[in-house]
């Protein structure tokens, strides 16, 4: 029963880590640049970090992803990647002619001390006379954080490049974490709803989610111009999702480097844009908090359509209730996923008996119990949890379904219940980029499915056939 | 649709394709890629420049070293815990993803599921990993008893000092089974290529030859090169069985490290895909004797060659008995099905760019339907996979190849076959082939362009050429590929198709391309050479 909320029986923390949980800096940061317009991200490193972090984003986008590399040799870990950094940009330039070309670093250059912003400045300083790109860098090292670290390193780093002071405006900065590409569709929606102007960053819903082209386009088209960023500095107010962020490692970034400050956050203290920090908007709670601060910043009512999404969302919620009521859930993926997730599923009567992460934020617990204030405390939250914690735990609690990517369909599969799939990555399923998580028909869309799920579970586990609910 | 070009009289001279792809390089890339794109002549001697880093900042497929050690010739193998050490991406990123099949005896071992990482964190750079990687090693031992870990160096360890040689020779003393370490740092070639032989180095010394069995079978055999992607093993594996061949190894689809230790008492060595193993055949045969030829299971016609050919090597009249009945029953399926198939998609283009011999292999798949191969080349190969081996002497050692150390290998007196080397010079003087292969350019047909390494930009401008009906690959091209509205066909992982070997195989594979090239779909796409504007951007930056 719940009410004998299981502990983990051994507490043992593992050194190896065995099917992680989270993925390397750079990648995230990729995925942030990628929601820039006309920025070709390059990975200052070894050749096989921007392949294998390509492979990876193109077989959950089902999109072409161009990630540069600088292609360390041996000679460039001797005597540094300067050269090499430098042909990569002339390269890229020459290729792409991109607006904005994005410089992130990796363990390697990490290692041996590469200074990226120098190069960087070095660069600007001898082809004064070309008609360059803006650079913008990003110092992501994955043994100081996983790729959410990275992601909110990218999009923190865009800002304190290119943000200026300027006249207070009206519009609204919105800084909407790792989401997908149909969830920043369905945020620009409700914003244009709200007849609010906004700067929307990242916004990879066209980059990584194209359509079929009429000509091919080594630029994809859409994303956040840089001429907006300008404007975060002077805009009415911020809205950021995730109150995790870039805390993601307690071992490095957070404790060593003044990097901890939020895009938001910095826009706050740099130039006094007040910040509405809130998690992602998942669940009718969440959105409520997201709807209320929209309706505060605007001055302006709901509009109708959301009233009754909300309405039909919470119709259904009754209509569903019994299938899945006390039903155990396992919940992991990124921090402020899990948080979001959990407090949903919580609000529907799921009992989330494990969220776990491989974030190591050391907040996710306190996280979950002030978003899950009745039933916080029986859900067991795990930083610095991989795969193999998550497949030990279940053998002696064995859960009803799990709600989280594609990583963790080999446990579900050995103990024969469902998975919602979604978060990221996805690449066992098409469309996984395009699965709506927030607002309220996000929050419908997840709904739907889990309760189809159980419905479905019972259904072919079910000596009888019914064909009638 | 753009009317088709017509190729019924052989392929159109491309060198103005070539120009084009050329002149909006920056001067020094523009003369690197002009070595290596071959308008081919069969016949002529031909050199293609292959093997050398990609330039910076131009979009590669290739891997890392890493990529090609781990993930390729040690990750298939089942009965070994690969443990890597350095930060926790270059794992994840090599867990599971070539889609390697094995299957599991019972009891037996298997840990390709798991991807182990040491999972570096800041302190482990600043202060050195040594500690936290034979803690993992005690922890791996404890939880999983292997029999076996091998240790992977990812980028920062090389970097940092930390000896995974060292920890591995101290943690074997320690707990008592084969723990090996391997260099392959990304940085340390052009490609996985370096990595392959990082892995054949480390394999030989440290695996094979542990146990020297005694034999269990009449026709003992190794395949080499094989790595059971979709279940190709299997098929291969079933043929064997029929016709009495015994296998003792795979390096190292379905297999495992302890087959592997007593892989040197085969009677001969079949070589799959060249590029990343004949290393250790090579080393096989000059410690324990034992030959080696190249064999491909890719095709039905290239099957039936293959096994013909193992059984001219053994020369008993059963076997060789049993290998035509079986070739024989086989084809009779397999025409039955071309000749299904083979009206739908004859004269069809197909272009394919993989590999370090998939590009060349699955070309005879294409030639049993009809279908034209117009351009191909591969993303890590050398020059000998391209021209043949003969070129071996000829091909320049550069600074990433002196990187990699060069096993000195010598005669095993004990276990030497003389035997086998016996029997080998008398085939030979009969004209039977050992230690040969052909490369892909000679087989290929006057005015294919071949390509190494291809990029983006090539990918775009030969599409646009060639107007291929299929395009062969990987995921990382695949979406920009068929943007162009042509379908990809992945041979890296086969879109979670497969098999594609031996008789079976050729015929779902065939199948495959029978779907794949009648499918409506692609009429809703606007082919984009129809209004293709002027490209845009100038690269005439200087590199
Ligand atoms: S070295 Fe670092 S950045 Fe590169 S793949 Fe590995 S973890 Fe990621
Ligand atoms: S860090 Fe090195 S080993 Fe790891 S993926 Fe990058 S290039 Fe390969």
């Amino acid at each position: 029963m719940f009410e004998n909320a299981p502990i983990l029986k051994s507490t043992k923390d593992y050194t190896a880590t065995r099917n992680a949980c989270k993925l390397c800096a750079p990648l995230g940061a990729s995925i942030a640049f990628k929601g820039i317009r006309g920025c070709v991200p390059i990975i200052h490193g070894g050749q096989g970090c921007a392949t294998y972090i390509r492979r990876y984003l193109i077989s959950h986008y089902k999109e072409p992803v161009d990630i540069a590399s600088s292609n360390f040799t041996e000679e460039a870990t001797v005597f540094g990647g300067g050269a090499n950094c430098y042909t990569a940009l002339n390269n890229v330039i020459g290729q792409y002619n991109p607006e904005v070309v994005a410089m992130c670093t990796t363990c390697l250059s990490e290692t041996i001390g590469d200074d990226v912003n120098l190069y960087m400045h070095n660069y600007k300083e001898d082809n004064k006379h070309e008609n360059l790109p803006h650079i913008v860098t990003a110092s992501t090292p994955s043994y100081q954080g996983s790729h959410m670290d990275g992601f909110h390193e990218a999009v923190a780093s865009a800002v304190k490049t290119f943000a200026k002071a300027g006249a207070k405006g009206k519009h609204v900065n919105l800084f909407p974490g790792f989401v997908s590409t149909e969830d920043l569709r369905q945020l620009k929606y409700i914003l244009s709803d709200f007849g609010l102007d906004y700067v929307m960053l990242p916004d990879y819903s066209d980059t990584l989610d194209n359509p079929i082209w009429e000509s091919y386009k080594r630029i994809p088209e859409g994303g956040t111009p840089i001429s907006e960023i300008e404007t975060c500095g002077s805009a009415a107010a911020s809205i950021e999702f995730g109150t995790i962020i870039n805390q993601g490692s307690l071992s490095g970034r957070v404790r060593s480097k003044s990097l901890s400050s939020t895009a938001a956050s910095y826009l706050e203290n740099e130039f006094g844009v007040e910040n509405h920090q809130m998690p992602m908007p998942i669940g009718v709670k969440l959105s409520d908090t997201f709807f209320n601060a929209l309706e505060k910043i605007s001055g302006k009512e709901m509009p109708t359509r959301y009233k009754r999404e909300r309405g039909r969302l919470i119709d259904s919620y009754a209509d569903g209730h019994k299938y899945i009521f006390g039903k155990k859930a396992v919940v992991y993926g990124e921090e402020d996923f899990v948080i979001a997730m959990t407090t949903f599923l919580d609000e529907i009567g799921i009992k989330v008996v494990l969220a776990a992460t491989g974030g190591e934020s050391g907040k996710l617990e306190s996280e979950i119990r002030k978003y899950c204030p009745e039933r916080g405390e029986k859900i067991l939250a795990k930083n610095h949890f991989d795969y193999e914690n998550i497949h030990e735990w279940c053998q002696e609690n064995k859960p009803d379904l799990f709600v989280g990517n594609s990583k963790a369909y080999y446990i579900a599969r050995e103990l024969n219940v469902p998975i919602i799939r979604c978060g990221f990555p996805i690449h066992d399923r098409i469309g996984g980029q395009r699965i709506k998580h927030v607002g309220y028909s996000g929050t419908q869309e997840l709904f739907d499915k889990v309760v189809n799920a159980l419905i479905e579970y019972k259904q072919d586990h079910s000596p009888v056939g019914y064909k009638y609910m | 649709m753009v009317k088709k070009k017509d190729y019924t009289n052989g392929l159109p001279d491309p060198s103005q394709l070539k120009e084009e792809i050329l002149k909006k390089y920056p001067r020094k890339v523009a003369k690197k890629r002009d070595k290596g794109m071959i308008i081919n002549e069969p016949g002529k001697e031909q050199e293609i420049l292959a093997n050398v880093r990609t330039v910076p900042g131009i979009i590669t497929q290739r891997g890392c070293t890493y990529a090609g050690c781990k993930g390729v010739v040690l990750g298939p193998t089942r009965d070994i815990i690969n443990l890597v050490h350095g930060p926790i991406g270059c794992s994840f990123y090599a867990w599971l993803t070539r889609r390697n099949q094995t299957r599991v005896p019972e009891g037996g071992d298997n840990f390709i599921t798991y991807s182990f990482s040491t999972d570096m964190q800041d302190e482990n750079i600043v202060f050195g990993g040594e500690t936290k990687l034979k803690e993992a090693i005690r922890e791996a031992y404890e939880m999983f008893n292997p029999k076996s870990i091998g240790i992977f160096s990812t980028c920062p360890v090389g970097l940092i000092g930390d000896d995974v040689h060292a920890v591995s020779r101290e943690m074997k003393a320690e707990l008592g089974i084969n723990i090996f370490g391997f260099s392959c740092e990304g940085y340390r070639g052009v490609s996985q290529s370096a990595g392959h032989h990082i892995a054949n180095n480390g394999v030989f010394k440290n695996v094979v030859g542990n146990n020297d069995r005694p034999r269990e079978g009449k026709f003992q055999v190794n395949l080499l090169g094989e790595y059971n992607i979709g279940g190709d093993a299997f098929e291969i594996e079933a043929l064997f069985e029929e016709a009495g061949i015994s296998l003792l190894s795979t390096f190292s689809g379905n297999s495992t490290i302890e087959s592997m230790e007593y892989s040197h008492t085969a009677d001969l060595n079949m070589v799959m895909c060249h590029r990343s193993i004949n290393y250790i055949a090579e080393m096989m045969e000059e410690k324990y004797g034992i030959p080696w030829i190249k064999v491909s299971f890719v095709g039905a016609e290239s099957t039936v060659k293959s096994m013909k050919k193992i059984a001219e090597y053994f020369g008993d009249a059963e076997l060789t008995a049993k290998v035509d009945e079986i070739c024989e029953r086989e084809m009779a399926k397999v025409k039955a099905v071309v000749a299904e198939v083979r009206p739908a998609v004859e004269g069809k283009l197909a272009m394919m760019f993989v590999g370090g011999s998939r590009a060349h292999h699955y070309q005879d798949l294409f030639k049993e339907l009809g279908i034209n191969v117009v351009s191909a080349g591969y993303e890590f190969a050398h020059r000998d996979d391209y021209e043949g081996r003969e070129v071996i002497p000829n091909i320049k050692i550069d600074a990433d190849t002196r990187n990699i150390e060069d096993l000195v290998v010598s005669k095993d007196e004990e276990l030497f076959r003389d035997d086998l080397a016996t029997k080998k010079s008398e085939l030979e003087k009969a004209g039977y082939k050992f230690s040969d292969y052909v490369g892909m350019m000679p087989e290929m047909s006057k005015n294919a362009l071949v390509i190494d390494d291809v990029n983006h930009w090539e990918t775009e401008k030969l599409i646009e050429f060639y107007k291929p009906d299929v395009f062969c690959a990987g995921i990382k091209e695949k979406y920009v590929v068929q943007k162009y509205g042509v379908p990809l066909k992945q041979l890296h992982s086969y879109d979670y198709g497969g098999p594609y070997t031996a008789f079976d195989g050729a015929i779902n594979f065939y199948k495959e391309m029978q779907r794949m090239l009648a499918t409506n779909i692609w009429k809703l796409v606007d082919t984009p050479w129809k209004n293709e504007p002027e490209i845009v951007g100038s690269m005439t930056i200087d590199a």
